[in-house]
């Protein structure tokens, strides 16, 4: 039976890979589209100019926008329907995937390396698709599948591992808490960093530099998506704080002490206190814009540096890679 | 975060104060500088560096194994290192956490939180009392205006809003404004509540942790089945005590391992086998003079007792050897604890007899719970269970040096000046035992013999009185960051201007005191409903 489900684990998750392909090619197809368009037609820019739906919405910082306002951004350009539906459909496989895996091993699919990678990534997947509900940050789609991509590229061949039991310190109902939140905060946090990369890229273009890339004439100005930007960020970061005092309660059980220093637990710090900065460089002066954004970006490369290069090559107590 | 009259996330846009620095400056006395400084250091900007500075401070202690957490880490890079470990050592890199530089940098950045804090909770405070204010001559300029016509006359109208306002939040005040009555309204005082909760609740967990270091320690100690770990300082193998610590903080109590039951994936197909499930310590623990109580400690479930929490964090075998003289009177017999040395508890020990025999000898020791041949001849451990074991040793004869009075490691044996007698370089071989085997010493000296192998847990005792207030400020830190980041403080005004002809117009608008993604469409949203009420009152 376990064997059947890792098989199954296995084929759904190659298969969505497939699909993420599909879907990469179709997003990036549709940025150059959009450079080829660019004041072109009329049609273009009022299906994508995110910048108007901005208004709507309501008191809650991710509360849904008026519906009329969602209408037209739920058609949108052959490509990037296409590439948003094919996402959709590699995302459900991925799930299935996630879920066999947990059927295999009988707990929660997140106790090595090999699969964090997979849940994180259909995490991160995850929040991309729902947050179009919000806003439409489908623009956002070649960052977020190819990173899953390559992320799943690296997870399924350098960090595959079968389906083995927990080991002691493992056993706590915590696993499922600290990880999952922190997967989550990681969702939050590269769209962040995403939608700060074309921030910064937005604002060389307002500044005359990086001339060639026409599609950002279809994009939201650069203090736009950085509100954007920063509403997410602080979604993350509140998960983010979540996941570093449920480690150090857990730590408090498993380890005997709920701070010790561990490499996982500075670099968790580190990540925790990049992101207070951004918050903070939000409201200083000379801060706001482009240098807040790298903040942001620098926040995500530490978040994705503490997974891979801290798990892998720095020793500590967090050594459940299974490598 | 210096100007207190604004909230925590407003821009401060305006360069006017920057500027004025390079104007001739007034000179500033002894008590002038110290401001100047003040005010530096509770600057925004001051604060975002030092928080930033905390970032990239905290880089070193993960690349260089840190005294706390890796001793042994610590003195393997040293031995590897001979040249940069002095210079690290100097800057205090072993000990980043607690070294002056990292403590300064978050000292600072505590110093300049209290800075703003205390300004703005005097503010905040005045805030809450104060009605809001006075409602601007001229909504258009503001943020989502919008009008609508008023079917009801302007006192009865501006009544109705009053109630809606309230009815959702608002904090309300009438005023008169050029002849026009007018409601305004302020919501979202927990934002600012909230931000102030976090960050003081940022020093709160600094004390708490800061105290609790202080008054707590940590104890560790080996304990082998059908032995007893006592809490007094004389019984632990390793204490740390913190810095207003007393021995009477220590409650006499005893733990003994009555056993210590592993459980391992035993299923031969399995890719995890010898894979660890479980780990259960069985325990009679005995507080005082008390009676003594049944108790199991596992890794997640700590043993909790008399204000510390004993936690199960290793084990390995410790094989009882017994030596005897060459006239048979038994001259050694006692568990020896081994230090594991891979997952499938192949375990290195050293035995040292000083007494009792015509020379000291010094014993290396192997053990391999399932002793298996590997392809080079050399053995190894295929199981973490008792299923084959095989103890073999390396025996030295000489001087031991533990008599000089310098402490020596009880882990490792120096045997640069020992004779071996058995082993690879000597002219008897490796001496192998299993379970219940006697051999005779070499040179007549005696016999020895693997009498039992019970296992050892390596417990840890902590003491930390202030752990729960670390993590009830740790939860005020989320409870006042949630609040602060996602409840609006806004700003909300309903104007009724009387037109010459008698109409009545509606105008609406509001003002963000912070992020506020969501004003607009409140504004609106207030404003048709507000009509939606109106329209009602006048039809009944």
């Amino acid at each position: 039976m376990t064997e059947n489900f890792v098989l199954y684990s296995n084929i759904a998750v190659y298969s969505a890979m497939a699909i993420y392909t599909i879907a990469f090619i179709m997003f990036t197809l549709d940025l150059s589209r959009r450079s080829a368009n660019v004041g072109a037609t009329a049609e273009v820019g009022a299906t994508i100019r995110v910048g108007q739906l901005a208004s709507a919405g309501s008191t809650d910082l991710l509360e849904r926008v008026d519906s009329s306002a969602t209408a037209p951004a739920a058609k949108g350009p052959r490509y990037l329907r296409a590439a948003f539906a094919l996402t959709a459909f590699g995302w459900a496989l991925h799930v299935g995937a996630v879920f066999f895996r947990g059927f295999a091993a009988g707990r929660v699919p997140w106790a090595n390396m090999f699969e964090f990678t997979l849940t994180a990534t259909a995490i991160i997947v995850g929040v991309f698709l729902l947050v179009q509900v919000w806003q439409d940050l489908r623009f956002l789609g070649s960052f977020v599948v190819g990173f899953s991509l390559i992320a799943l590229g690296v997870g399924t061949t350098n960090f595959y591992v079968d389906v083995v039991p927990l080991p002691p310190a493992l056993q706590s109902a915590w696993l499922v808490i600290h990880v999952f939140v922190a997967s989550l905060g990681t969702g939050f946090f590269a769209l962040g960093a995403a939608l700060s990369v074309v921030q910064l890229l937005q604002a060389r273009r307002a500044a005359g530099k990086a001339v060639g890339l026409k599609f950002l004439d279809t994009l939201p100005a650069a203090d736009k998506l950085e509100n954007l930007a920063y509403r997410l960020i602080v979604v993350g970061f509140v998960f983010w704080t979540f996941t570093l005092i449920a480690g150090a309660v857990w730590a408090e059980r498993a380890w005997g002490r709920y701070w010790g220093w561990d490499t996982k637990e500075v670099w968790t710090f580190i990540i925790w206190t990049i992101f207070a900065g951004y918050i903070h460089a939000r409201a200083t002066r000379g801060w706001r814009g482009s240098r807040s954004a790298w903040l942001a970006i620098i926040g995500f490369g530490a978040v994705v540096f503490n997974f891979t290069i801290v798990n892998l090559f720095f020793k500590g107590l967090h050594a459940y890679s299974g490598l | 975060m210096t100007d207190s009259s604004r909230p925590s996330d407003h821009f401060d846009s305006s360069a006017a104060r920057k500027g004025d620095d390079r104007v001739v400056q007034p000179k500033l006395g002894p008590i002038g500088y110290l401001r100047f400084f003040w005010r530096q250091l509770t600057s925004m900007k001051t604060a975002l560096f030092l928080l930033l500075l905390l970032a990239i401070a905290a880089i070193p202690g993960s690349l260089v194994p840190q005294v706390s957490s890796d001793p042994n880490g610590v003195i393997q890079f040293k031995a590897n290192n001979p040249t940069l470990a002095p210079i690290l050592e100097t800057f205090q890199v072993f000990t980043t956490y607690s070294s002056v530089w990292f403590s300064a940098i978050y000292l600072l950045l505590f110093v300049s939180l209290i800075g703003c804090v205390i300004p703005r909770t005097r503010h905040h405070f005045d805030a809450l009392r104060a009605r809001p204010p006075k409602t601007p001559a001229n909504l258009q300029r503001l943020e989502g205006f919008t009008t609508r016509s008023s079917p009801a006359a302007a006192e009865a109208a501006i009544a109705v809003g009053q109630q809606l306002l309230k009815r959702q939040g608002y904090r309300t005040e009438l005023y008169t404004i050029n002849g026009s009555p007018t409601v305004s309204a302020e919501r979202g005082y927990l934002r600012e509540t909230g931000n102030l909760v976090f960050h003081s609740a940022l020093i709160g967990v600094l004390i708490a942790v800061g105290l609790g270091g202080g008054f707590g320690y940590t104890g560790q100690r080996v304990v082998v089945e059908g032995y007893a770990l006592s809490n007094s300082l004389a019984s632990y193998d390793s204490f740390n005590p913190g810095r207003f610590f007393t021995d009477a903080a220590l409650e006499p109590y005893s733990i003994g391992l009555d056993s210590f039951v592993p459980t391992y994936d035993d299923d031969l197909t399995s890719s995890s086998l010898g894979q660890v499930l479980d780990y259960t310590a069985n325990v009679t623990s005995t507080l005082g003079g008390g009676e003594p109580q049944k108790a199991t400690i596992k890794v997640n479930e700590p043993l909790a007792i008399a204000g510390t929490s004993v936690y199960l964090l290793g084990n390995g075998y410790a094989p009882v050897v017994t030596v005897r003289d060459s006239d048979g009177n038994t001259v050694f017999s006692q568990p020896t604890a081994f230090l594991p040395q891979d997952a499938n508890l192949f375990s290195l020990g050293i035995i040292k007899i000083p007494d009792g025999l015509k020379q000291q000898i010094g014993i290396r020791a192997l053990f391999y719970p399932t002793a298996v041949l590997t392809n080079l001849g050399t053995l190894a451990s295929s199981y973490p269970d008792l299923v084959n074991p095989e103890l073999t040793m390396e025996v030295y004869t000489g001087d031991l040096g533990l008599d000089n009075g310098r402490g020596t490691n009880a882990y490792a044996l120096d045997t640069d000046s020992l004779t071996q007698i058995a082993g690879r370089t000597a002219d008897s071989p490796t001496i192998k035992l299993g379970l219940g085997d006697s051999i005779d010493l070499p040179n007549g000296l005696g016999s020895i013999e693997l009498t039992a192998i019970p296992r050892f847990v390596s417990l840890d005792v902590h003491h930390d009185p202030a752990q729960v207030w670390v993590l009830i400020f740790a939860i005020l830190v989320l409870a006042g960051l949630v609040t602060s980041l996602f409840i609006p403080r806004r700003r909300m005004w309903i104007t009724a201007v009387t037109a010459a002809d008698g109409s009545v117009g509606l105008e609406y608008a509001g003002l963000a005191r912070g992020d506020d993604p969501g004003l607009n469409a409140a504004v609106s949203e207030i404003a048709g409903k507000h009509v939606d009420q109106l329209g009602l009152k006048v039809e009944s």
